[in-house]
């Protein structure tokens, strides 16, 4: 279990801030604190996918002239790379979404706490 | 990027996000993420993923920032969390055993850099060697995003389009004396 | 709502760096294919470039022109990716194959080129009209403020 704290930190920290956002996801009480769990969560996802398409002593998946061999193995894999653009601005559309309807929330009842606003439904 | 970097880095943005969400006043919590945001950007230009580390800079880091403030802005003046957040047992025990469960299963996960692993064969290694005469285009990412994998960006525009329109119908009031 | 910022300083600075910014985000769009960059990035910098003097003086005097019509561009954009990638559906080839796209004395290869400049054109304008209309929409007033 030692090897994956030396060789693998990136997997640790995924895993460390992963639960971290779905932690505060599901106890905080203030709606915004809730999405900024949500966004914790899906970066570091995005984190763990960029890890997986490392490899060692490869260049930017930039065909640049000056490395001359088109191998596999002199750059890195631009697939995860592509796949985490689309995550990211599909993270911020829905962040958007849900800003809205927390404003929308905070129009009708005049606060951002989750407990004021059962309390208030009843 | 030797090993110390990304450590360093980790480690860096490990501590912003504790601290994004253990700081009670929302604003100085929504700045700290933009400091997360932005960390994590300079780390994955380190391992190599620069066009994702450009937009997670402009549409993370910025445009993400942006929201949250004006919307801050427009709800809540006194933006500070109320109470102290509850130590509820039974999240901190499921996700203790997820989180035990997740690293068990992290040994078996290919190792950091490894040429040879499944991810970087097949569709990804067909991909580095044929896009420059596909498509004329020496960067690659743009080239899979916009020619091999021009589908799902059409998806995605979509999803940014309809997530405008979203807004648009949750928070717009309709005006009656306007043409 | 937004009121205008009272440093003279920050007036400056926003009328120098809008210009700047906005030429910063073409060249992010057109050189996607050699450099980091794409319809993403650039789409994000022309919002921001929008944004930006709107924080500096003030929501009123934009919310008028822009409000309304700023999700129409959007809907421009993703209409213009989809006939580029309609446009060889119906010429006889396969939908999104920028390689029969009908530009002529070019071979596959360099129409792919510029489908795919075509596209980012497109991704860009539905994301920059969609982030500004976001704004907009987050900055609207409730009844009574």
């Amino acid at each position: 279990m030692a090897d994956i704290l030396l060789y693998r930190p990136h997997f640790v920290a995924f895993i460390i801030l992963f639960l971290l956002g779905m932690y505060i996801m599901v106890v905080s009480l203030n709606l915004v604190k809730k999405l900024i769990g949500m966004y914790i969560m899906q970066t570091s996802i995005i984190l763990f996918f960029i890890t997986l398409a490392v490899k060692e002593d490869s260049t930017i998946p930039i065909i640049l002239p000056s490395v001359t061999a088109l191998t596999p193995e002199a750059y890195a894999n631009p697939l995860p790379h592509v796949l985490m653009l689309t995550a990211i601005v599909v993270g911020v559309s829905t962040l958007g979404v849900s800003l809205a309807m927390v404003i929308a929330l905070y129009r009708e009842y005049n606060t951002l706490e989750e407990d004021q606003i059962l309390e208030k439904m009843k | 990027m030797t090993l110390f970097d990304d450590y360093l880095l980790l480690i860096l943005a490990v501590v912003m996000a504790l601290g994004a969400v253990y700081v009670r006043d929302l604003f100085s919590g929504v700045l700290t993420l933009a400091a997360y945001s932005f960390f994590l950007a300079v780390l994955w230009a380190g391992l190599g993923a620069v066009d994702v580390a450009f937009t997670e800079a402009v549409v993370g880091a910025g445009l993400s920032t942006v929201f949250f403030l004006v919307a801050l802005f427009h709800t809540s003046h006194q933006e500070k969390v109320r109470k102290p957040v509850p130590v509820r047992i039974t999240a901190l025990a499921s996700l203790g055993i997820l989180g035990f469960l997740l690293l068990f299963g992290s040994v078996d996960l290919p190792v950091v850099g490894d040429p040879e692993s499944l991810p970087n064969k097949h569709v990804s290694a067909n991909y580095i060697r044929n896009s420059l005469e596909d498509t004329d285009t020496p960067n690659m990412v743009t080239a899979v995003l916009a020619d091999y994998r021009g589908f799902d960006t059409l998806g995605e525009t979509a999803v940014i389009f309809t997530a405008g329109v979203a807004c648009w119908m949750l928070l717009r009031r309709r005006d009656d004396s306007a043409s | 709502m937004i009121r205008p910022h009272d440093s003279v300083i920050v007036h400056t600075l926003a009328r120098v760096f809008t210009p700047i910014i906005q030429l910063f985000a073409l060249y992010v769009l057109i050189h996607g294919h050699d450099s980091p960059g794409g319809g993403f990035q650039a789409g994000t910098l022309f919002a921001a470039s929008v944004i930006l003097p709107i924080l500096a003086f003030g929501i009123q005097d934009s919310q008028v022109v822009l409000e309304r019509r700023a999700i129409i561009f959007g809907a421009i954009g993703i209409l213009l990716y989809a006939g580029i990638g309609l446009l060889p559906l119906i010429l006889g080839g396969e939908f999104l194959n920028y390689g029969k796209l009908p530009i002529p004395g070019m071979e596959a290869s360099a129409r792919r080129h510029w489908g795919i400049l075509g596209i980012e054109i497109g991704v860009t304008m539905a994301v920059a009209a969609t982030a500004v209309s976001i704004f907009y929409s987050l900055s609207e007033r409730g009844e009574g403020e």
